[in-house]
């Protein structure tokens, strides 16, 4: 079947729009598409992709202005009557074509408490007590989540907001059964949790089904608002000092 | 050409670690615990590199799910699944440490599937006598690879630099002394000196059309180190995996986890019946169930009931698979059924099997709950490699080491599915040691500004005008060269045949031409690709040429069985004056006690 790409191209700001037509072959997916366009029309057409599988995050686009891992988006979801619009993600800068500059986030990463094992050569955890920090391992840092939340895609406001990923990531380290750190200082005020305003754009996009609001920000707000707007705890610290 | 060398970045290392899988990392972290200073280049952005991909699990004896483990007989059966061929003294160093390097994931926040009493579950994989492989449910190498990530960007000494391609290693006086490399998103060339490095670049999948490998398979590691000087070994022996997606076409060669048979799922042909239990080799008989009866007593756990043969090695159910296709009783869109549906519960496959439970589902229309999988060989593992020294990883070349999928020597003729992981783990440890204290007692030695500008110029050359070929089919036209010529199955004359139509390409790769400009340019990129592809496809086919015998990856049509003699050594590939050059290396003689152990018949 005939189709209509239609991807927006170029370096930096300086980008148009690029129309291709090209035969779609069963089962197509909308990377297998790129690099039809790539191998025969465009060769120096710019794309991130790795496993094909879904297992990577690297293939993150906008497909007709929706978040997608382009190799688990299939072209027979799209009306094949209308063409397909594919834009690079909107929230990071773009290098070239359809490849963004994500490197913030791996900036944003860094400066996260890493896991804090404890003192044992024999660490023990069950696996009804570990199954919730496995459902937010399961992220594959595509940064669609990132993408899509206003606060950093409107509002532009990287310096204030950590994003739906690294709350996630927090959410794990501080529910991790055995972790001896404690972030919630940062998750309050580096990480800025409280500008995340619960529209759950975040988790509609997850390509590994991670339920970020309910499952990860939710509980870290209350976590946040127990420390530090409890009254008892409030005390506690005047008069010892301490944070914990 | 003044501009071009006033253009290129210079750095200086101690250690250069080239690519960002859970060897190269693993390898950055234990060379700055050394004190190097260490540079850690790979070709995508931290945390994509195939690792990433692995699901099934990473061996190791660490005794969990069934406490007769120990390494002694990880070790056996490391080298019953290589036939014999592995650098014993590898498969040895790998069973001893591959517990201590899981446990230490652990310290540093890994969070593997639980046994009921806490500790990291096992599970059981084709060619171990024991449920062995540490896992998360088929994600594992996304959790290992995360681990080492967030270990490395937290370690003193190591600059990372991301989506950054090696294309020259550089030497002087027979010694590994730098590479040139260019930045991806804008092109701009970095020289990079340093006093050792670490070649941890992965696997050759894509040479071959249908393959579960990514577009970073391209042999990099194995080209640039035999152009360098070093030896690579082994090259004839590649894994199919015998389970890979075969529909629908855009999804062709994408892996199904062996998970899946660890799990219980079963092979069957179109005529429903479970033909695995007619091609058991003799030299596993004894530990492997002889009727569907006893392959399901092992399932429901009842003492001294053998394992399925499904769980025979990947070789031997690949080749199975292909013969029931040959003779008409494959599936539909020639492969076979794998059916998991009516083996396990729905809800169990799906907190298995998570991705595949999702991969068929969005790729396939297929719900692996209700239906069976259809599958077929797919080009999946690059035994061979770099050669290396098993204690310490160097190479052969002065400076270089290599580790993981780039190195040869533990998986022998064929890997048993899960040494890869914990591969990468122990050899990525040793390697980046070895490199860290071999730099910090060596005097610098710095590359000229001729072999500089020799480099860069041919780096840029596909950008020349008077290029005509286009990357992208030159590409496809190697893949058909490899999948008809030194395939699953090889013969003399079709091989001769391979050769001489690789030699052919690689002239016109010579003509291949980059369009655009530099910045993140995948044209160029290919073209550079190209190159590295080549080189290690003619050492694929010449090995293969070599080998005349059948063995474990390596099957012949004209030389169906094994050869005893060519089964105590290795072929070797060296770079002469005028290309590839076979040399034979010596016989390799286990120890006796160690040899006896592993011919046991059943333990
Ligand atoms: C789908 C799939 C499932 C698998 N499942 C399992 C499993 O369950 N258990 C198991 O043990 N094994 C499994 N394997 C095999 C295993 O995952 C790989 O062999 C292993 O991850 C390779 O690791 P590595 O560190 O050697 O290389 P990789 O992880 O591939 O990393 C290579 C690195 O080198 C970089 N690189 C390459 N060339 C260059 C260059 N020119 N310049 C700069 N950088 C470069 C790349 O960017 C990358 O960072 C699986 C493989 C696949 C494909
Ligand atoms: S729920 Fe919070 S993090 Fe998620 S998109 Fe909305 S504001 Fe952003
Ligand atoms: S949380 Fe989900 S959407 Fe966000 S980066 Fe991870 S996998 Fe992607
Ligand atoms: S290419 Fe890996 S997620 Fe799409």
């Amino acid at each position: 079947m005939n189709r209509k790409i239609i991807i927006q191209r170029g370096e930096k700001e300086d980008y148009f729009m690029h129309e291709f037509e090209m035969e779609s072959g069963p089962g197509m997916v909308v990377l297998d598409a790129i690099h039809h366009i790539q191998a025969n029309d465009a060769p120096d057409l710019a794309v991130r992709w790795n496993c094909k599988a879904g297992k990577c995050g690297s293939c993150s686009a906008e497909v007709n202005g929706e978040p997608k891992l382009m190799c688990m988006t299939r072209m027979s979801d799209y009306d094949p009557s209308e063409p397909l619009v594919i834009k690079p993600m909107k929230t990071f800068p773009v290098v070239k074509d359809l490849v963004t500059d994500v490197s913030w986030n791996y900036e944003v990463n860094k400066k996260i408490l890493p896991y804090q094992p404890p003192e044992t050569d024999d660490p023990r955890m069950l696996q009804e007590d570990v199954d919730r920090v496995q459902e937010f391992r399961k992220c594959i840092e595509c940064f669609l989540c990132q993408d899509v939340c206003h606060v950093l895609r409107d509002s532009d406001m990287k310096a204030e907001y950590a994003g739906p990923r690294f709350l996630v990531r927090n959410a794990m380290l501080e529910m991790h059964p055995l972790d001896q750190g404690n972030r919630l200082e940062t998750i309050k005020n580096e990480n800025g949790i409280g500008l995340c305003n619960i529209t759950k754009c975040c988790t509609e996009v997850c390509p590994e089904n991670i339920a970020i609001t309910d499952n990860a920000i939710i509980p870290m707000k209350e976590r946040v608002v127990d420390e530090y707007y409890d009254p008892l705890k409030w005390i506690w610290r005047k008069i010892t000092g301490k944070t914990n | 050409m003044g501009d071009l060398m006033s253009d290129i970045e210079e750095k200086k290392y101690d250690v250069l670690i080239i690519g960002a899988g859970a060897a190269g990392m693993r390898a950055a972290i234990a060379a700055s615990d050394e004190g190097a200073s260490v540079c850690l280049v790979s070709k995508s952005l931290l945390g994509k590199a195939h690792t990433v991909m692995a699901e099934g699990g990473a061996a190791a004896a660490l005794g969990n799910a069934d406490e007769r483990d120990n390494w002694k007989v990880h070790f056996r059966d490391t080298i019953k699944g290589g036939k014999h061929l592995n650098n014993w003294k590898m498969a040895k160093i790998h069973a001893e440490q591959a517990p201590e390097r899981i446990l230490e994931l652990e310290k540093w926040g890994a969070v593997f599937d639980r046994t009921k009493d806490g500790k990291i579950n096992q599970r059981n994989f084709g060619g171990h006598r024991y449920p062995r492989l540490a896992h998360v449910g088929d994600r594992t190498g996304l959790e290992i690879i995360r681990t080492v990530q967030d270990k490395v960007i937290h370690q003193e000494n190591i600059d990372i630099f991301m989506e950054c391609t090696v294309a020259k290693i550089i030497t002087e006086k027979e010694q590994a002394v730098g590479a040139l490399a260019y930045y991806r998103n804008n092109g701009n060339l970095v020289a990079i000196h340093a006093k050792a490095i670490v070649v941890a670049t992965g696997g050759i999948g894509k040479a071959y059309r249908v393959t579960s490998n990514s577009w970073e398979y391209t042999g990099d590691g194995h080209s640039l180190a035999y152009l360098a000087g070093a030896d690579l070994q082994d090259m004839e022996f590649i894994q199919f995996h015998p389970t890979g997606m075969v529909w629908p076409p855009s999804v062709k060669g994408t892996l199904v986890t062996e998970g899946v048979r660890g799990e219980g799922g079963i092979l069957l042909n179109n005529k429903g019946e479970r033909f695995m239990f007619n091609y058991i080799p003799e030299a596993f008989a004894a530990e492997t169930a002889k009727d569907e009866k006893e392959a399901n007593d092992w399932l429901n756990g009842i003492e001294g009931a053998m394992r399925p043969p499904e769980l025979l090695t990947r070789d031997v159910v690949a080749k199975a698979i292909m013969k029931e296709v040959k003779e008409g009783r494959g599936s539909p869109h020639g492969g076979a059924f794998l059916d998991i549906a009516n083996r396990r519960e729905a809800d169990y496959i799906k907190k298995k099997l998570p991705s595949m439970y999702h991969q068929f589902k969005e790729l396939g229309d297929l719900d692996i709950t209700e239906e069976p999988m259809e599958v077929g060989p797919t080009t999946h593992y690059m035994m061979g490699g770099i050669s290396v020294n098993a204690e310490t990883g160097a190479s052969s070349l002065k400076g270089m080491y290599a580790a993981g999928e780039a190195a040869a020597g533990l998986h022998g003729a064929n890997r048993l599915g899960g040494n890869s992981l914990s591969d990468l783990l122990v050899f990525g440890n040793i390697s980046g040691r070895a490199a860290a204290n071999f730099a910090l007692k060596t005097e610098e030695l710095s590359f000229s500004k001729g072999k500089l500008k020799e480099a860069a110029e041919q780096i840029l050359e596909s950008f020349s005008k008077d290029k005509t070929e286009n990357p992208y089919h030159l590409h496809q036209e190697l893949q058909d060269i490899m999948e008809m010529h030194a395939g699953i199955v090889r013969e003399e004359e079709s091989l001769n045949e391979g050769i001489e139509k690789l030699t052919e390409l690689s002239k016109r790769v010579k003509n291949a031409k980059a369009t655009g400009g530099r910045a993140y340019n995948p044209s160029w990129h290919l073209c550079l690709d190209m190159e590295n592809m080549i080189i290690t496809s003619l050492a694929v086919a010449e090995a293969a040429r070599e080998r005349r015998e059948s063995r474990g990856g390596h099957t012949r049509l004209d030389y169906p069985e094994y050869d005893e003699e060519l089964g105590m050594l290795n072929i070797i590939i060296r770079k002469g004056p005028d290309g590839i050059n076979i040399v034979k290396s010596d016989k390799k003689i286990m120890p006796d006690d160690l040899q006896n152990f592993v011919m046991k018949e059943a333990i």
